[in-house]
């Protein structure tokens, strides 16, 4: 076997207040794709951010090559032959695609950037890996998982020796994940050291080689994925065995629709978003959204908050009609919404955790009626204990916490208002099997409590455990609504997607 | 020692004083108070005084920064506050009647709270970027406040006007005493409410706030009027300081010197967090800078450049970037944080 073409040694790395890695290795070889595992907060972020030089590590080192470097920047990085995608597209939508392929390295003659030959080689690329974009259109009228998929054209386009995919899979469908996969093992064979990170566990078995285990910032240890079987892996990623999972199963009850529906929707609809729909939402009941990435979904949760204006129909929030015009019309029914992007929708990355936290209910009640500090404490103490946000400190600011503990944050903030209807929109996306499990078991248990929740969520598995009834999308349209029993699976939901009906 | 180093005040606050202490090397008494026919006297004094209307400026300036936008309209505010006010009063018999003042003051104040409304108005309402909306009134006020005064300065005789820009109480300059009841005012204001945290929600991240339902476009017009309060307020302390309404110059150029206040004293143009403290010595910064200029005889024709100099020094040292390029971190250090944030050190992250 080759030596590995890029080790790191005993890296440490701190933040005020945390502690985010402890002396850990991480050796990648040519030739191999290396799954880099753990839950959220487990360092894998600020790891790869320390390779692409993006932190400087507090000790510890790199070894390319069998030679120390100091990486300086994500620029140096990627002259070093180690180039990232990360989790949020971070490429410029005012942009064309081909232009956002050689952002920054244009290839040029005599001072003039020559267009044509970016065209050109933008199309060659996208073609060889059968993406299906016009190099010549805005990024950001692309969906957003083109828009991944251009950002991966980006990377390999540099001739790179070490690729990370720090969770590249997170908003992408099957078949696109399956293409992304196929690209990754024709780099593999190339000789590219691939660093692959994701939360579906299923992915890594598919196509990872080898894989490191972090845990609270510190290495867990280095595996080959043929010789580690899924039950020890999640056990080392939490440290503990992991059964809430499967504890969780909701037996479709329909008992609760005998009650006066919290929501309503007749003929709701918007142009060029989603096509008028029917919807009722019980207290207590948990209605999932199913469909694939661009049935609609979102569109039509952002419909029920106010987030975007309905141009059509009727919506009725415990009995009396009400015009959805914005999200303070709906908050004030008792309606919250977690968006589907929890950065740039949800978050104030700003301001502290406990000012995230109590920011729905402050804007409720004015500026001019502040919570007092006790009451404040009191209540953001509460939600961090019972949501295990973790660290534990209401003043940190939120940019600091993790993925998994951001959407805790937001969901905190929600559940502070003590709402009738919880809308949920990828509560789960990007955040590790531990968290996840959490929230959905926190989502039964408010619907327990006689919340009603509309959720939406790209894995049917995850609907189908949680829901009460579920709405099936395609194509921007509500084509089926079915209950939960027993005998729907996740297949008879894709049946239903691509025909219609189940058979 | 990072702790202190790491508090958002730090840079501001050392400038200050190093401005301060350079000022005692070349001037030995310009630390020396003295009163005298029973009004306090000195350099400082003269600082605080001529500082006043910049501070006011700047503290309305900052609430605007915080929600992302910016108001280049002030200087012009301040040209026509003045202007009003002179020009109700110089049109009194008796031009020393307190009423007839107050009626001047409310009436200069009024405008400029409806000149505030229009701009909040055109960047909540009409969605217009802030540059743009305020850049409207920036130049169409120096002309409103030529109309007023009919293109002329006017001079008037008021010993009640005078009070405000010019006359003592308790020993005390009343502009001072005027900017320290403002700047207090909006301290409360914005940390004993929700207002700061709202302010700083919007400047955050603008959707985010939408769909957390803060009613963001009241809270945007109610900065950009009270910023325009506060540059009618700093109107009225400059025209009666000089018993003059300058259409023209009154004003000139103080929306550059308010941006850089607050800057200096650490608020973000990109909006989101901000601190009044910070742009207090911001302010006091470039004061006694403007100060330092006439006590040490630097020449006239070269103040502008000196100004610039130190301007662009006082903003280097205060970037991280360039003073972790320039003094040289131990290797392993971790980079200067822009958040103070003094947390337990060794807190472990959980999932």
């Amino acid at each position: 076997m080759p030596g590995a073409v890029l080790e790191m040694a005993g890296v440490s790395k701190g933040f005020p207040g945390v502690r985010a890695l402890e002396g850990v290795d991480l050796r990648l070889y040519p030739g191999e794709i290396h799954a880099l595992m753990g839950e959220n907060g487990a360092g894998k972020s600020t790891l790869i951010k320390v390779l692409t030089g993006v932190h400087q590590p507090d000790a510890g080192e790199v070894r390319l090559g069998g030679t120390p470097v100091s990486v300086t920047g994500p620029q140096h990085a990627q002259a070093l032959g180690i180039s990232t995608v990360y989790q949020e597209v971070n490429l410029c939508p005012n942009l064309t695609v081909a232009e956002n392929v050689f952002i920054g390295r244009e290839p040029a003659r005599a001072g003039m950037i020559r267009w044509r030959e970016i065209r050109r080689r933008a199309g060659e690329l996208l073609t060889r890996l059968h993406v299906d974009v016009d190099p010549g259109a805005l990024l950001g009228s692309c969906s957003l998982a083109v828009q991944q998929l251009v950002a991966i054209v980006r990377a390999v386009d540099v001739s790179a020796k070490v690729l990370v995919l720090d969770e590249p899979t997170s908003s992408l469908d099957r078949d696109e994940v399956e293409q992304l996969f196929a690209v990754m093992r024709r780099l593999r064979d190339d000789g590219v050291a691939v660093l692959f990170v994701s939360h579906f566990l299923d992915q890594v078995y598919d196509v990872s080689d080898r894989m490191t285990v972090l845990r609270n910032g510190r290495l867990v240890g280095e595996f080959r994925t043929a010789e580690l079987s899924r039950a020890d892996l999640v056990g080392h990623m939490t440290g503990r065995a992991l059964s809430t999972l499967e504890q969780l199963h909701v037996t479709g009850e329909s008992a609760r629709v005998q009650a006066e529906p919290v929501l309503r929707a007749r003929g709701v609809g918007r142009k060029g978003a989603i096509e008028p729909f029917d919807l009722e939402i019980h207290p207590g009941e948990v209605v999932g959204l199913a469909g694939l990435l661009g049935s609609g979904r979102t569109e039509a949760a952002r419909l029920m908050f106010g987030a975007d204006a309905p141009d059509s129909g009727t919506v009725t929030l415990s009995g009396d009609p009400v015009a959805l015009r914005s999200p303070r019309a709906a908050i004030g029914r008792g309606v919250a919404f977690c968006p589907e992007n929890r950065k740039s929708e949800g978050l104030v990355e700003d301001l502290t955790v406990g000012e995230n936290i109590v920011l729905a209910l402050q804007a409720a009640a004015g500026w001019l009626r502040p919570l007092s500090q006790s009451r404040r404490q009191e209540l953001v103490g509460r939600y961090i204990e019972a949501l295990r946000i973790s660290p534990a400190d209401p003043d940190m600011p939120a940019r600091n916490l993790s993925g998994g503990n951001q959407q805790k944050v937001l969901l905190a903030r929600w559940l502070i208002t003590r709402p009738k209807l919880l809308i949920l929109d990828e509560p789960t996306r990007g955040i590790d099997v531990g968290a996840k499990a959490e929230i959905q078991k926190l989502v039964v248990s408010l619907a327990g409590d006689g919340v009603a929740v509309l959720f939406v969520s790209a894995e049917l598995e995850e609907v189908l455990r949680i829901s009460h009834k579920i709405e099936v999308l395609r194509d921007r349209r509500l084509i089926a609504e079915v209950a939960n029993t027993a005998e729907i699976t996740p297949e008879g939901v894709l049946e239903i997607i691509a025909n219609g009906t189940t058979s | 020692m990072k702790t202190v180093t790491g508090h958002r005040l730090f840079w501001p606050a050392a400038v200050l004083v190093v401005m301060l202490l350079a000022n005692v090397v070349v001037t030995p008494g310009f630390l020396s108070v003295q009163v005298r026919g029973g009004h306090l006297y000195g350099s400082l004094i003269d600082i605080l005084l001529f500082g006043a209307p910049l501070i006011l400026i700047s503290i309305g300036m900052t609430g605007v920064i915080a929600t992302g936008g910016i108001d280049l309209s002030v200087g012009a505010v301040v040209a026509i506050s003045g202007a009003l006010a002179c020009y109700m009063i110089s049109g009194q018999d008796d031009q020393g009647s307190v009423p007839g003042v107050l009626v001047a003051v409310g009436l200069a104040l009024g405008l400029s709270a409806v000149l505030g409304l229009w701009n909040g108005l055109l960047v909540a309402r009409a969605g217009i970027q802030p540059i743009i909306a305020t850049l409207i009134l920036m130049v169409a006020g120096r002309g409103v406040a030529q109309l007023i005064t009919s293109g002329k300065n006017i001079n008037v005789n008021s010993p009640p006007y005078k009070l405000i820009g010019g006359g003592y109480l308790l020993t005390v300059p009343f502009a001072v005493l005027v900017a320290a009841v403002v700047v207090a005012l909006a301290g409360l204001a914005v940390r004993r409410t929700a207002l700061g945290m709202l302010l700083e929600a919007i400047g955050g991240n603008a959707e985010a706030s939408r769909l957390v339902g803060i009613r963001s476009r009241r809270l945007i017009v109610l900065a950009y009027t009270f910023c325009a309060v506060c540059a009618g307020i700093a109107g009225l302390m400059i025209s009666s300081n000089i018993s003059t309404a300058d259409g023209n110059n009154a004003g000139l150029w103080m929306e550059l010197d308010a941006i850089l206040a607050v800057v200096i004293g650490g608020t973000a143009l990109t909006g989101g967090r901000f601190t009044l403290a910070g742009t207090v010595l911001g302010a006091l910064v470039i004061q006694t800078l403007s100060t330092t200029i006439y006590t040490t005889g630097v020449p006239p024709q070269t103040t502008l450049v000196f100004k610039a100099v130190v301007v662009t020094a006082v903003c280097l040292i205060q970037s991280p970037a360039f003073r972790a390029k320039v003094f040289r971190r131990r290797p392993g250090a971790p980079p200067p944080d822009p958040v103070a944030s003094p947390g337990p050190a060794d807190v472990e992250v959980r999932a």
